[in-house]
């Protein structure tokens, strides 16, 4: 076909200008690279914190109390989830898809061991708060069902808090001290090695009595202490939306809400927490790429000058091209295939350049995001330097059709 | 004499450059016919016309008023890429400086003409070899034009007018950039290509250049004021064919001028 044997020819150009070239073609290399990094990026957070929240049960539900709407708390949470709500929904007769419900009542406290202390998130809860938040133990063990009803003076730290207060982390049986109390530590619990979400590293938890009676002053709401939370835990996946109408239901009538009441708190699944992180990440890559696509626009303008100084420098070849027999189509698909190829190699590049950003970043130990670079964004990225090349090619193109052969035979 | 069995015929052609409010005649009804097998020389000074005169039997140029015909085919109503076809399988260009792309080997500037008449490849690459045989540079395929002298480079580019086989070739002063002994060389090619049949048409303002023609047609101010074969045909016949009034009142003195002897070479 004839149109491939432009290719040769834009070749040869390209190639008597080296540098020319490849000045031109940075800025379609830098834009492609930047906007293949920046989407890898997005897309290899998302995974790292989807992975995480995956990795913590996809059937986890938590309630949450709704703030308050006026009056000088406005802002703050309700006061009126309570452990009486905890019990009532823990009634597997009316919440069959329920496996497990846990209480949380948490706040930041100072534990002190020794000389040492450490200013910590401190959570009262129960037994099978392990199991509902799929905490793994590094030392010791988990609250125990006795401990939790006997309100022990039992504590679970994380590693970081182990090594703040005695610099290592077997340390099952030392006490700590909250408020002057001493809790004796049972389990230390598995670093997360991940500094960011969800991690547990700078977090202890006793029983939810110790916690309502003895460590953080607790107001009560109809006579039951308040939590900060409840997390429950699905039987399955797909009885996930189940469960949270059987707590809904359940809430809504303790709490004496009228039908056009709304709920005075909220409920959340991992499902619709992964909405959530999908679309910031998403708004995120798609701010960031945008600033990485204008590299792409001063890029093709590159490409545009160069192409103008190309065609003006090549009048006479032109030229003679016409009286050879070549129409107006062959110079314009002459010079737009030169364009083209410019932009598809500097987008090659590009490519080239981003993956091999993401196979170094593989080999950075404990580097906590992945660039993940898909073949949709490569097919993009080649589709978006051809769509630069035919663009920003194509006036340049012009210009050329329209010279004049005779006037362009003549120029010097 | 613009008849059907004419390779070019022009009847009355008038051309008129627009330059802003003035406008320049550059030619004022030129008639004109070509046979086929002819070796015809236009001469004139700079502004004589002649230029324009190529331009418009090379199709690279449209009269703002009368008749051409190519080969029986009127001109002025193709579009551009007819006329562009017309070039490619009709003209073959030779220019004052060669116009040789810099960069390509001999044969890929001769396969030129047949890369836009759509020929494949494999066929093109052989006849761009044939044509630069037919020139004498079989051995300079795949040299590149800073590797070859000026009248190789001259060479290479008559081969690439020849190599799609047209009607007509047409030299812009092909010996204008040339020293004598290269300007020989090329003057002899054309000697032998018009002994081949080749049509031939010379622009030049060089007299030696266009002694070799059979046929010199003089130009000056836009129109032609000498035509050898029209004088020797009135000279002959007694009456004047395809020539302008204006060409017909100087036609006595004209006779003298030409001392006969194309007139010669016309009936040999």
């Amino acid at each position: 076909m004839k149109l491939v044997r432009y290719f040769p020819v834009a070749v040869d150009s390209i190639a008597a200008n080296k540098m020319r070239a490849s000045l031109t073609m940075l800025g379609i290399i830098i834009g492609v690279a930047a906007v293949l990094s920046i989407l890898g990026i997005g897309r290899g957070a998302s995974a790292n914190i989807l992975g995480e929240v995956a990795s913590q049960g996809t059937t986890r539900l938590t309630v949450n109390p709704s703030a308050e709407s006026e009056g000088e708390r406005a802002g703050s949470p309700v006061q009126t989830l309570t452990m009486g709500d905890v019990k009532m929904l823990s009634d597997p007769a009316f919440h069959p898809d329920l496996l497990a419900v846990v209480p949380q009542y948490g706040g930041s406290i100072q534990l002190a061991a020794g000389s040492n202390n450490t200013q910590v998130r401190v959570t009262g809860t129960t037994a099978a708060y392990a199991d509902v938040l799929r905490l793994e133990m590094a030392e010791g063990r988990f609250l125990t069902e006795d401990e939790v009803t006997q309100m022990s003076n039992v504590i679970v730290i994380g590693t970081t808090v182990a090594t703040d207060l005695f610099e290592r982390t077997q340390v099952v049986g030392e006490s700590v001290r909250i408020n002057g109390e001493p809790f004796t530590v049972v389990g230390v619990l598995e670093e997360s090695g991940n500094a960011g979400f969800g991690s547990n590293d700078e977090s202890g938890f006793i029983t939810i009595g110790a916690a309502h009676g003895r460590v953080f002053n607790v107001p009560r709401y109809r006579g039951e202490y308040v939590v900060t939370s409840i997390a429950a835990d699905a039987v399955s996946e797909e009885r996930v939306e189940a469960a949270e109408l059987q707590i809904e239901q359940t809430l809504r009538l303790r709490h004496g809400l009228d039908a056009d009441d709304d709920n005075d708190f909220t409920i959340s699944t991992q499902a619709s927490l992964l909405d959530t992180i999908g679309a910031v990440t998403d708004t995120l890559t798609l701010l960031l790429s945008s600033i990485a696509a204008i590299s792409l626009l001063v890029g093709g303008i590159g490409i545009m000058n160069i192409m103008l100084v190309s065609v003006t420098e090549r009048t006479r070849e032109i030229g003679l091209r016409k009286a050879l027999g070549a129409h107006t189509g062959d110079v314009l698909l002459q010079f737009l295939i030169e364009s083209l190829v410019l932009t598809l190699l500097g987008g090659l590049i590009g490519i080239a350049i981003s993956y091999g950003l993401a196979l170094l970043v593989q080999k950075i130990p404990n580097f906590p995001i992945d660039i993940l670079i898909g073949a949709d964004s490569v097919i993009m990225a080649v589709g978006v330097s051809a769509g630069c090349g035919l663009i920003f090619g194509l006036y340049p193109a012009m210009r050329a059709t329209r010279l004049d052969p005779i006037e362009a035979l003549r120029y010097e | 004499m613009t008849g059907s069995s004419a390779l070019i015929g022009m009847k009355e052609i008038t051309k008129v450059y627009q330059m802003g409010e003035t406008s320049l005649p550059a030619l004022d009804g030129v008639s004109l016919s070509i046979d086929e097998g002819e070796y015809v020389a236009i001469v004139g000074t700079s502004g004589s016309g002649k230029s324009t005169l190529m331009n418009i039997i090379g199709l690279l140029d449209r009269p703002t008023d009368g008749v051409y015909q190519i080969r029986g085919q009127r001109a002025d109503d193709l579009t551009g890429r007819q006329l562009a076809e017309l070039r490619n399988s009709e003209i073959g260009f030779v220019f004052q400086k060669f116009n040789l792309l810099a960069r390509a080997s001999a044969w890929r500037q001769v396969e030129l003409p047949l890369f836009y008449a759509g020929v494949a490849r494999s066929a093109s690459r052989q006849r761009a070899l044939e044509a630069l045989a037919q020139v004498g540079l079989a051995d300079r395929a795949d040299h590149k034009p800073e590797e070859l002298s000026g009248g190789q480079q001259q060479r290479v580019a008559i081969a690439r007018a020849l190599v799609n086989r047209p009607s007509l070739l047409l030299a812009d002063e092909p010996t204008g950039a040339l020293d004598t002994r290269t300007g020989e060389e090329v003057m002899a090619l054309f000697e032998k290509l018009h002994q081949e049949g080749l049509t031939l048409v010379v622009i030049t303002h060089d007299r030696e250049v266009a002694d070799r023609a059979r046929r010199v047609i003089t130009m000056r101010d836009g129109a032609i004021i000498t035509d050898s074969r029209s004088a020797a045909a009135a000279a002959a016949e007694g009456r004047h064919n395809g020539l302008g009034e204006a060409g017909l009142a100087r036609l006595p003195r004209l006779v003298a001028i030409e001392k006969g002897e194309e007139a010669i070479h016309e009936a040999g």
